[in-house]
């Protein structure tokens, strides 16, 4: 069979997402981001949210989000995503407003402006990146880096004497009264993808519908941060990250 | 007309001057003394009328993100705050100069350094001028002096804010926060629509709303040529303020022998000290820059060429005087008189420090 | 025409919204008007003080180091402002509680047992109305007409039954001083 024989319309199972843009990612090979962006990029085309959309980036590794995603956005500073992404709802009332935050940005830098934006039950939806460690600064503690794990700052291991615990930040967005729904997932087999695709899209439903803060956890891996390949990587979230983070519904009301 | 007419703190003509320029959003966060701004809005429920938001936020720090993330989407939103909350608001503030976005920021000054006290205090002028947070950036700096001045400059604020796409400061002192005095309060102005916002701030994070391109509002630019473009970018917008926005006002210059140069309140100390002074015979002249940043350089520097001194008085330990004293180029002794930690000289105490530093006054 | 008035004593007492009613009459009276407070802690039965400015010019400084007129409820106050009046100025002060008293002869003094007076109508939220009466009638700067028009902006209409009760406090406050 020849290629042109292959390449139909009718034959095609797969396409890059219309809205994700077709510029390279400076992601590495094997990072959970290219596949969040993806199910980000589709979710919009495929619910027609692409001229009412309005993302909120972060700094760490995804602060480049505007560069992929074809939807408006505003870059935050450290930390501050839900509280710009609070005025840009409350001041676009009928827009979907979505954050993208790492676990600095969401468990350490900005605590207060996660929790109180999730506490005001602000109607947004809140994507959050957690994979234990600071990507885009050359690898650091993060507030949910595990215990025993190395990091730049942890050339030995976290220590909890020393660093305190693994922050379990979304156990705690998910007992305020403001949030609707609160869900941990991961994207590291086409199952996961699936399931974390529904749940970022009921986030978007939630706060179009107006039923307060949605926050989707995902799990995920930092191969360069965690010096694994990625397949690795996968299997050491697997084994490691997933008993300190366990996947699944913590809040569905 | 008589029923425009209004006795109000500074505070809260602010407040209703916001919800009449037609204002789309204030977030902020109580500190004394200009927690009546927040109170005055929170009791007006602007919501209910003109469709304002107000949102009493978590910290200072939320407050001015959530001004970006307004200010970004094109929106007129604005935050008030005093010295401490104004020291956690300058990474924002940094980040909103950064990003071409309009917004107005209104510091109601009380003495510091720390927690300082609540009491009224000119201590921020370096802060407000010379670009608290980091960066190389100015504000549009303008310093009340009247009650009538806090409504006015909102208008004043907001405008020129969306002229050049920066960031404009309202910096006032304690006093003029606190004080009541009579204010005529402008028409209401109906908001801008979401419709009219698109077109006259294409640039603004709206949804795209059919446009073809995205917008974003990002102050990251990782390849240096294009960090410096950026900032020659922002230099020029400054170079262009600095020739057009410059306001002041003078009393009694014409044949002045000494000038005081006050900014706020205590130029109207100061021009107290000088109807004084001037029933004494003695020929004393007051420039009140209202404009800090940019700086009435040239009138000072005309001023320098004919007058015997300047003297400075402030409610710091000597900050407005070194623009002072690059405006008149050292040609003319210049001093400085300053209370500091919240106490506040009294026209009396202008006039002595004169007396000590001219000789020929007496 | 132009009065610069300090009114000064304990927090609670009723000082500053003496000083608001003060200003308030002022701006119905058409004049131009400035009401300073000290403001903070002080209010919360700390001494606290206010100056009001009623000038049918535009008012420069809103800060002063000598006064008209001062109306001082307090030893404290009378001992920080009694040299603050004028030559020619008034010094108007409740007797109760002072101890050292005033001493100044080129100025006019007045006693005036608002204390007392707020017993005999039996209410005592009625103080500050009578020194106002009593400032009033020692200097006229703005009609009772423009006062009760200030009492009707500021008092919230809860309590507008009040203001015949007020009204009555000024006539008793002139009395005391006629």
């Amino acid at each position: 069979m020849k290629p042109e024989e292959i390449i139909k319309d009718e034959n095609k199972i797969y396409a890059r997402p219309r809205l994700l843009d077709l510029r390279h990612t400076h992601y590495c090979p094997g990072c959970s981001h290219g596949v969040v962006h993806r199910i980000i990029a589709e979710l919009l085309d495929e619910m027609g949210l692409e001229d009412k959309s309005m993302g909120v980036a972060p700094v760490g590794c995804a602060v480049f989000a505007y560069n992929y995603i074809d939807v408006d956005w505003v870059e935050a500073a450290h930390g501050r995503a839900p509280a710009v992404a609070t005025a840009l709802h409350r001041l676009h009332p009928d827009h979907l407003v979505f954050t993208y935050q790492g676990d600095g940005d969401m468990a350490a830098i900005g605590t207060a402006e996660s929790i109180h934006a999730a506490n005001r039950g602000e109607n947004i939806a809140m994507i959050f990146i957690n994979n234990g460690i600071y990507g885009m600064t050359g690898g650091q503690m993060a507030p949910t880096t595990l215990l025993g794990m190395k990091t730049a700052t942890t050339p030995y291991g976290r220590r909890a004497d020393l660093n305190g615990y693994p922050l379990r930040i979304t156990e705690l967005m998910a007992q305020l009264d403001g949030t609707c729904y609160v869900t941990r997932q991961a994207v590291h087999t086409p199952a996961a993808v699936r399931k974390a695709k529904a749940a970022i899209k009921k986030a978007f439903e939630n706060a179009l519908a107006g039923k307060g803060t949605s926050i989707v956890e995902v799990v995920s891996t930092c191969n360069s941060g965690w010096k694994m390949s990625p397949a690795k990587s996968n299997e050491w979230m697997v084994q490691h990250m997933f008993e300190r983070y366990p996947l699944g519904d913590l809040k569905n009301v | 007309m008589e029923e425009d007419v209004k006795l109000m703190k500074g505070n809260e003509a602010l407040a209703h001057a916001a919800i009449r320029y037609g204002a789309d959003g204030y977030f902020g966060y109580p500190i004394t003394p200009q927690s009546e701004v927040l109170e005055t809005l929170e009791e007006q429920m602007p919501w209910e009328t003109t469709g304002m938001v107000v949102l009493q936020a978590e910290s200072e720090v939320s407050s001015i993100n959530m001004v970006y993330g307004g200010a970004a989407s094109g929106k007129a939103v604005m935050t008030s705050s005093s010295s401490p909350g104004i020291s956690l608001m300058q990474e924002g503030i940094s980040y909103l100069a950064a990003s071409d976005v309009p917004a107005l920021v209104v510091n109601v000054m009380r003495g510091g350094p720390g927690l300082g006290t609540i009491q009224p205090s000119q201590a921020d002028y370096f802060q407000a001028t010379k670009g608290g947070g980091h960066g190389d950036y100015h504000m549009i700096v303008l310093a009340p002096a009247t009650v009538q001045e806090m409504a006015d400059f909102v208008t004043l604020g907001f405008d020129l804010a969306f002229k050049y796409r920066c960031v404009s400061m309202i910096l006032a002192d304690g006093i003029v926060g606190q004080m009541m005095e009579k204010v005529v309060l402008p028409p209401q102005r109906p908001r801008r629509t979401d419709e009219e916002i698109r077109q006259q701030c294409p640039w603004a994070i709206t949804g795209k709303h059919g446009r073809k391109h995205r917008n974003i509002c990002t102050s990251l630019e990782m390849e240096s040529p294009k960090m410096e473009e950026n900032n020659l970018r922002f230099q020029a917008v400054y170079d262009e303020i600095a020739r057009n926005e410059v306001r002041f006002e003078q009393y009694y210059t014409e044949d002045a022998e000494y000038v005081i140069v006050a900014f706020g309140t205590v130029a109207r100390i100061c021009l107290k000290a000088i109807e004084e002074a001037r029933e004494a015979g003695l020929k004393i002249g007051l420039v009140r820059p209202i404009t800090l940043w940019p700086f009435p350089k040239q009138v000072l520097a005309d001023l320098a060429k004919r007058v015997k001194g300047m003297l400075v008085v402030e409610l710091n330990a000597g900050q407005m005087i070194e623009d002072v004293q690059l405006a008149v180029n050292c040609s003319i002794p210049v001093y400085h008189f300053g209370r500091m930690g919240g106490m506040i000289p009294n026209p009396t105490e202008v006039l002595d420090a004169l007396k000590l530093h001219f000789n020929d006054i007496k | 025409m132009k009065e610069e008035i300090i009114i000064a004593g304990f927090g609670g007492q009723g000082v500053l919204s003496m000083g608001k009613i003060l200003a308030y009459a002022g701006l119905m009276n058409n004049l131009e008007v400035t009401w300073m407070p000290a403001y903070g802690p002080e209010q919360r039965g700390g001494t606290a003080n206010v100056t009001v400015i009623l000038s049918d010019k535009a008012i420069s400084s809103p800060v002063l180091d000598s006064f008209d007129t001062a109306v001082v409820l307090n030893q404290q106050s009378l001992d920080k402002f009694e040299s603050k009046v004028k030559p020619g100025g008034t010094l108007l002060y409740d007797p109760n509680g002072i101890h050292h008293l005033p001493t100044r002869t080129d100025i006019t003094v007045k006693a005036v047992d608002a204390m007392g007076a707020a017993i005999e109508l039996k209410n005592s939220k009625t103080y500050n109305m009578i020194l106002l009466g009593a400032l009033l009638a020692m200097r006229p700067v703005v009609d009772t007409e423009a006062v009760v028009k200030a009492l009707r902006k500021t008092l919230p209409e809860r309590h507008h039954h009040l203001i015949p009760l007020n009204e009555q406090a000024i006539e008793k406050g002139r009395s005391l001083v006629q």
